[in-house]
């Protein structure tokens, strides 16, 4: 900075009246780029660079390559790469293609509202009850997520099957006379997985907007007549909508895309979009049709969680 | 007070864990009184508020309004409204919205609600601003919505947690007014919690001064200020010179003693009597030690040397070392005359009136 310095003599100095008088730290000569990066937001820009480069790429890469393929088609063992639509219009026009569709959505939004309506109430607990033990609260919800992915689906397997836990105690208490062959290998068996899965997920999100919620407003609504439930309805639900829409994501839009589950637990009703992508990456080696599902499959999702944000964002507005 | 009483407090304890924050608390509060808690941070001021607003319960004792046991009553049952210190303005609901909250429940109608909510808001003197966000309003624009909501509800009791502390110095004093005013105009019980000792004589019909859980005294403002009962109650009220005297003789409410420096002196008892009058602190607040100026004389009349001069615009503060008196006193004096002039190390001679001084146990 000394070079710059050298020229902030003079009318210089009067045209930034609020300049330091140090000379050289901020000069009307100076580049607007280097201004940029001397400025706070510059400097966090320069911080988050690397990762955000890596991540960007990484994001980006994958999505390029997914796009151009859903326009090409598949000429037996080559791609053939002049545009077509052909792809989309059998994803999107296609029975089976439509139902997987729908069924996935119904899926991952049943799942959604299902985690965060059991989720809710935990957090809940912990924000308000926890008292000094809430970080331990928060360590003992998140020990069965230690064990693997593959393993908890399992568990449920056992839990559901049809010689599983649930059946022989139902056996034993005499509910039923024979096992229940349908707790599993169905759509109900891959929402309870999947809600189980991503319980975590949800509440923490939900813990720590209502975390954020200052209590003195519950105290001010009590003091203007509210009883517990309008209390929640009015105040607490409103300002921990956040949290919410923020749970509702995180858990439906992974679960839009998961083939795992229901592949273990689904059964044959339980087949989902992100199976008939698989098997066009896969055994059907047909990426670009497999592309274009992905594809209308991440639009549609987007689309739809849109909707829900703003729907939520309506009911917030109701709750007064 | 000759007014029913709306608020009794009695044998009030409250213990959180082993710490007993409030200790064999009891008052009694008039209908339409404006009645302030005031005392140092942390003296239990707030836990007797939330108390009375249901927020808390007692670890013993009852609280009464009206005459009625509040024992178990919670908060939304109480005939009482609070204006909380953090103001706790609903941040997802604008102004208009922030004022009707309570009326909601009651089901009002659509224009009794609005001509209440924009009398509540003409009170306040918001008008118009019925539409701001809660979370887009100045410090002193959320403590006017605050009460506005808590007055819209026509509580018989108006429960103010330092209502005033967040705001600077001018919004303060205005604001003060306006609070005062608008008490005698609605005519309902406001109790205030407050640590300003100047809020609390300029508001109050009566004030209680806490410390440490208890209260030491329960008077009006000018009993307060010129009878304190104790020493601290004295010190917490501004500046009190705290002189030790011989030959105390107690007579009723008047004592005599003899003061070194100042001679024979005569004054009144503060509130409790003194047990043991060679305890006794003799005290006496600096503005009534007045400066005798050049060409004037005065009887009685002592001199003494200034040691320190603090400057404070209206007025100024002298620290005086008097004649045969081993402790400083401290005067105040308007800055009409030129005390703000009087250099350190002249000498001066001071004046009072004999009848000035009090006289606390030690
Ligand atoms: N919920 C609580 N748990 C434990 N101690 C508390 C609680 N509330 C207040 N106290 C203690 O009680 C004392 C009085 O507090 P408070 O009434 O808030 O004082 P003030 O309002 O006069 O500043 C303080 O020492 C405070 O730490
Ligand atoms: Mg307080």
């Amino acid at each position: 900075m000394a070079t710059a310095s050298a020229f902030s003599y003079g009318k210089e100095q009067h045209l930034d009246p609020s300049a330091p008088t140090l000379p050289g730290v901020r000069t009307a000569r100076e580049a607007p780029v280097m201004r940029f990066m001397r400025s706070e937001a510059g400097k966090g820009w320069l911080t988050i660079s690397p990762p955000l480069l890596y991540a960007v790429l990484l994001l980006i890469g994958p999505i390029i390559v997914i796009v151009a393929n859903s326009f090409w088609s598949q000429d037996y063992l080559t791609i053939d790469r002049t545009f077509t639509l052909e792809n989309y219009k059998a994803a999107l026009t296609e029975p089976i293609y439509r139902d997987l569709l729908m069924r996935s959505l119904f899926v991952s939004v049943t799942v959604a509202f299902v985690t965060v309506i059991l989720a809710y109430p935990v957090a809940w607990f912990v924000s308000f009850h926890g008292g000094r033990y809430k970080g331990l609260w928060l360590f003992i919800i998140t020990v069965p997520f230690w064990s693997g992915y593959l393993l908890r689906i399992l568990s449920w397997k056992v839990i559901l099957g049809y010689k599983g836990v649930l059946n022989s105690g139902l056996l034993y208490l005499g509910v039923i006379t024979e096992p229940l062959s349908t707790l599993i290998y169905n759509v109900n068996a891959v929402i309870i997985t999947l809600a189980h899965s991503w319980a975590a997920f949800a509440i923490l999100p939900l813990f720590v907007s209502l975390e954020k919620l200052d209590r003195s407003l519950l105290e001010a609504a009590a003091d203007l007549g509210d009883g517990p439930v309008r209390r929640f309805l009015r105040i607490t639900l409103p300002l921990t909508m956040p949290g919410i829409i923020a749970a509702l994501m995180i858990v439906m839009i992974p679960t839009v895309g998961d083939y795992v589950t229901p592949k273990l637990v689904g059964g044959k009703d339980g087949v989902m979009i992100a199976n008939a992508i698989q098997v066009q990456f896969g055994k059907a080696s047909n990426w670009p049709l497999g592309a274009a599902l992905a594809v209308s499959t991440m639009v549609i999702v987007s689309l739809l969680a849109g909707a829900i944000v703003l729907m939520l964002a309506g009911i917030k507005r109701l709750l007064k | 007070m000759t007014a029913l009483p709306m608020i009794e407090i009695k044998n009030v304890d409250k213990v959180f864990g082993n710490f007993r924050a409030l200790d064999t608390l009891n008052a009694s509060i008039g209908e339409g009184e404006f009645f302030s808690l005031l005392g140092p941070s942390g003296c239990g001021k707030t836990t007797l508020l939330r108390m009375i607003g249901g927020f808390d319960e007692p670890t013993s004792g009852t609280i009464l309004i009206g005459g009625k046991s509040m024992a178990g009553i919670p908060p939304n049952l109480r005939p009482t409204n609070m204006v909380f210190q953090s103001y706790a303005i609903f941040p997802h609901l604008n102004v208009f919205e922030n004022i009707a909250y309570g009326l909601k429940r009651l089901r009002l109608g659509r224009e009794e609600e609005e001509s209440r909510v924009s009398q509540a808001l003409a009170q306040v003197e918001l008008t118009g601003l019925g539409p701001r966000m809660g979370n887009q309003l100045s410090g002193g624009q959320r403590q006017r919505v605050a009460l506005a909501r808590a007055l819209v509800m026509r509580p018989k009791v108006l429960l103010l947690d330092e209502p005033l502390s967040a705001l600077d110095k001018n919004l303060r004093e205005q604001m003060q007014v306006e609070l005062r005013h608008l008490q005698r105009q609605i005519g309902i019980t406001f109790v205030l919690v407050t640590h300003d000792q100047y809020e609390a004589l300029s508001m109050s019909d009566r004030i209680a001064v806490m410390f440490s859980g208890q209260i030491a005294q329960i008077a009006e403002p000018k009993e307060i200020y010129q009878n304190p009962a104790t020493r601290q109650v004295a010190d917490f009220l501004g500046g009190m010179n705290f002189l030790t005297a011989s030959d105390v003789a107690v007579n009723g409410k008047g004592f005599k003693a003899a003061l070194p420096g100042f001679g024979a002196i005569s004054g009144h008892l503060s509130g409790k009597a003194i047990s043991d009058p060679a305890q006794a602190i003799i005290g006496i607040r600096p503005e009534r030690l007045r400066i005798v100026w050049e060409g004037e004389t005065a009887d009685p009349m002592i001199s003494g040397k200034v040691v320190d001069r603090n400057y404070f615009g209206e007025v100024t503060s002298l620290v005086v070392a008097i004649e045969g008196q081993a402790e400083h006193v401290s005067i105040v004096e308007t800055n009409d005359f030129g005390a703000d002039d009087i250099p350190v190390g002249s000498d001066i001679r001071i004046t009072y009136d004999p009848d000035a001084f009090v006289i606390m146990q030690g």
